[in-house]
């Protein structure tokens, strides 16, 4: 198959997106592609020099910002690794435990609302044009009472999005270029990235490979994936995944009661992130407003996506409690709101009906069914690196394992894995340096890849 | 009612209703509880007050509680009104339905897009100017496009903008770092390049008197005030951008309403590739305001200064602080651009057209003078000597008509009003009748 009858095709999965835009730039459509026999780490784009003599520029100085930034973002990386591979082994099997990609068609409950709602948009009573960007009250009201029933959060703090990720940066350009943040290493790569790109950082330093200026608070199977708070400096925001991605850790209600503090102690905005909230197994807390005192200190964000396979449907939430103040007394949800109204026009409404219909109650059982089979994709995973003699974290309450490979290069286990059983997982240094010598894999999939995954994992580590 | 239940009804925004509610707590928010020590963002204080449109529907909602039985005409926010043509809606039903299957389900899209859409809108809209598919990158709308290229641009640029604009250039660019502090005297924000734009000047600005800036963000057909700019116009423009070394953000959201020959794209005019970006939209074009889709053009041949390619660093914003438009808002868009399709939707676009007819003629039967409505789906009528806001008022107070007042884009926009042409043929020939008895 050639690379763009590959690639080209029109659903294909984000993998191969981040691919398909630099290939232009070289200017040359041919079919070949170089995949270089040594893996590098660090993947730059540079311009081609014979190109800047002869074309035209603008005036218009590049974002020093965006210069700051490494790589491509993590995922279209992974993504550009398994398109080079498949150019290289076109008949592979290629199995995707890389990209947290939900796989399993989303229940019928969900998806006739979803259809309702599309063939209304042709009638007179059922057209409807711009919604309030804040998200469809009903929606508001049902995510409140779902999520945070008993815990004084009330529908006008909850504000629709088309997703955490969009979120992460309205959030940044609400809190500006001004303040410190903290994240947790490993963690999900948009918070830095978004953090870089909007000015909060300093340079990317390579010896240690961090961005100056970013508090990484690092979390380690030895400090049971919670940071040492006592060794972390104040800053401004503090982004906090729990369940994590990427180590699947989820934070105990004595853990929280302590970022609570700290938060409280510092003056502190905790960012916490809740988009795995329904996996949890255990009676660890699903909503940062559990602990006491969190609504003055906490936004929370969360998603359908990993919940109803909403990936590609996109619609998220983010809750910016009332009590939420800047230093001079200013409600945060008032800036959030304005940034809402003039950076965004609202979640697509047909999503939205797919929301609400997710949270009915035959919805919610359906959703658990979703989740609970990707859980159980996940022990599947986990016995086996077990059963391997890995040390493995996660996998009890998120859809991620995390397996430590000691003293490993983690882009190099990724490199081998792929090589050697056509297995997509992400290298956990992607997740900051926190991440170096593990890889993180992900349980979404459709049950026999799952099982074939796991199959030839025993056949390369035994 | 209470506000609540009314925006629920209406779904507008929360804005002021935070504002009416929290107003208090801001004074004193120490003695209420705690308070952090992060600081507030300084560009969001030199914005003064809420977004424009959120302020017309707080207007409204007053209104409305003064006068409960009032039968209020909707010419304001610029809402499409008419249902979406089934075709379409049934591809996006289809495509829904089709995600309860195994063969139909999808999860992450290309960020960038569905590359069928992304060939159909380079095929139906840029065909024979050399825009490529990779050139294009679909999005949730063009409002979010514009905070998308703030944040790709960053606060070290400098910003021309049309006297009277569409809002979202000025609000972004303060948002973003941009922007100085607001001048109370003249309306305008320091370091922003206010180009006026009206009649005398046939809504172009005199080049000759504009600085240089960084970019310059340049609206045709016209948001508020209809003009399509003409190709001498543009090649103007593009001579300027690139004698300047600038860059033009070209927002063609009401390109479909062109009905005179006018350039739909900037992309027409040789050269342009090398000095503009595009945003357009599906909102007014399909009635996608809630459907939420659009898209940018980003050419390859962009380039900063220092050589590197603009559509790069747009690429890693849109994979950092996007993730796609809706899979199903895709579906729509590319049924949107089928020939079936596109011809139904064009037919809506004609109902809005004479909507427009309608109202243009009821104003200029009063010896007003009358600007667009011809090119765009917005008229924008001059009450000489007048305080737009209080002509907004009145208006609304005498015939329960909203609109928006001029002043609401930018400085120069004041002693005009802008109505918008959405709304059903009953209403509109209500409102003529109604504005024609009250002026």
């Amino acid at each position: 198959m050639s690379l763009m009858n590959n690639l080209s095709t029109s659903m294909i999965s984000s993998s191969s997106s981040g691919f398909l835009a630099p290939i232009s730039f070289n200017s040359s459509r041919t079919q070949s592609v170089t995949v270089p026999p040594k893996i590098i780490n660090i993947v730059k784009c540079v311009s081609t020099p014979q190109e800047q003599q002869t074309t035209y520029k603008t005036k218009v100085s590049r974002n020093a910002n965006i210069s700051k930034l490494q790589a491509g973002y993590l995922f279209p990386e992974v993504a550009r690794r398994r398109a080079a591979h498949l150019l290289k082994y076109p008949n592979a099997q290629v199995i995707s435990l890389g990209i947290g990609d939900t796989t399993e068609p989303i229940p019928d409950v969900i998806t006739s609302a979803m259809a309702k709602r599309s063939h209304g948009l042709s009638t007179l009573d059922g057209y409807s044009g711009y919604g309030a960007e804040q998200g469809e009250k009903a929606l508001r009201a049902a995510l409140a009472s779902t999520f945070y029933g008993n815990l004084g959060i009330e529908e006008d703090d909850i504000f629709v999005s088309d997703g955490a990720k969009c979120d992460i940066s309205r959030l940044q350009v609400v809190f500006g270029s001004n303040v410190t943040m903290a994240v947790q290493d490993p963690s999900y790569p948009a918070y830095v990235d978004s953090s870089v790109i909007m000015g909060q950082t300093g340079q990317f330093q390579k010896d240690v490979e961090k961005y100056a200026n970013i508090e990484y608070m690092r979390c380690t199977p030895e400090n049971g994936f919670f940071p040492d708070l006592s060794t972390v400096a104040r800053t401004d925001i503090i982004f906090f995944c729990s369940p994590n991605n990427p180590t699947g850790a989820a934070a105990t209600r004595d853990q929280l009661t302590r970022l609570v503090k700290f938060a409280k102690d510092n003056g502190s905005i905790i960012v916490y992130d809740s988009a795995y909230a329904l996996y949890i197994s255990d009676d660890k807390p699903r909503s940062i407003f559990e602990i006491p005192g969190a609504k003055e200190v906490a936004i929370e964000t969360a998603s359908f996506s990993k919940y109803a396979g909403f990936t590609g449907v996109r619609l998220g939430w983010t809750v910016v409690p009332k009590q939420l103040l800047f230093s001079d007394g200013f409600p945060v949800a008032k800036d959030f709101n304005r940034i809402v109204c003039t950076c965004f026009n609202g979640a697509s409404n047909i999503s939205q009906a797919g929301g609400l219909a997710c949270l009915s109650p035959e919805g919610l059982e359906a959703m658990q069914e979703v989740i609970g089979f990707y859980k159980e994709n996940t022990k599947i995973i986990v016995e086996t690196f077990n059963s391997l003699g890995f040390k493995v974290y996660g996998g009890q309450n998120a859809p991620y394992v995390w397996v430590h490979f000691p003293g490993r290069n983690s882009w190099d286990v990724f490199s081998e894995i792929l090589e050697k059983t056509h297995i997509v997982t992400t290298p956990g240094s992607g997740f900051g340096p926190g991440g170096e010598g593990f890889v993180r894999v992900s349980a979404f999939g459709h049950r026999e890849n799952v099982l074939e995954a796991c199959r030839r994992f025993k056949q390369l580590y035994n | 009612m209470s506000y609540s239940q009314f925006l629920s009804h209406v779904c507008m925004p929360h804005a002021v209703f935070l504002q009416l509610k929290t107003s208090s707590k801001s004074n004193a928010g120490s003695s209420l509880g705690h308070c952090s020590k992060v600081p507030r963002n300084v560009n969001l204080e030199k914005l003064r007050s809420g977004y424009l449109f959120p302020e017309i529907s707080r207007h409204e909602f007053e209104h409305l509680q003064k006068n409960p039985n009032a039968s209020l005409i909707r010419l304001g926010i610029g809402d499409t009104t008419h249902p979406i043509p089934d075709t379409i809606t049934q591809a996006m039903a289809e495509h829904v339905r089709g995600l309860s299957t195994i063969q139909g389900y999808r999860g992450y899209g290309a960020e960038q897009g569905n590359m069928a859409l992304r060939k159909a809108i380079a095929g139906k809209f840029y065909q024979d100017m050399g825009i490529k598919a990779d050139e294009i990158f679909v999005s949730d709308g063009a409002q979010c496009d514009i905070s998308r290229l703030q944040l790709l641009l960053g606060p070290n640029v400098t910003v021309a903008v049309q006297d009277p604009s569409f809002p979202a250039y000025i609000d972004s660019s303060v948002v973003v770092g941009q922007a100085g502090e607001l001048e109370e005297e003249t309306g305008k924000y320091r370091n922003i390049t206010y180009m006026n734009c009206g009649p005398e000047n046939n809504f172009f600005p005199d080049l000759s008197t504009i600085p240089r800036t960084d970019v310059i963000f340049f609206c045709s057909p016209n948001n508020p005030t209809g003009h399509a700019a003409s190709r001498q116009q543009l090649k103007q423009l593009v001579e300027f951008a690139k004698a300047n070394g600038s860059i033009i953000v070209y927002d063609s959201a009401y390109a479909a309403y062109i009905r005179d020959g006018s350039h739909r794209s900037i992309f027409e005019i040789p050269g342009a590739k090398e000095v503009a970006i595009e945003i357009s939209s599906f909102s007014k074009f399909a009635g996608f305001t809630g459907v939420r889709l659009g898209w940018t053009v980003v050419p390859e041949e962009l380039k900063y200064s220092n050589g590197f390619p603009v559509i790069k660093d747009f690429n890693r914003i849109v994979c950092t602080c996007f993730n796609g438009a809706s899979n199903i808002a895709q579906a729509g868009g590319l049924a949107c651009l089928s020939t079936h399709g596109y011809q139904a939707l064009h037919n809506v676009i004609d109902y809005y057209m004479e909507n427009a007819k309608i109202l243009v003629d009821g104003f200029e039967s009063l010896d007003l003078n009358v600007y667009g409505g011809k090119n765009a789906p917005y008229i924008w009528v001059h009450f000489p000597g007048s305080n737009s806001w209080n002509v907004f008022s009145e208006i609304l107070e005498k015939t329960n008509i909203l609109t928006v007042p001029g002043r609401g884009f930018g400085p120069a926009g004041e002693e005009y009003i802008r109505i918008s042409a959405f709304g059903q043929r009953e209403q509109i020939l209500e409102a003529s009748r109604r504005l024609k008895v009250y002026l």
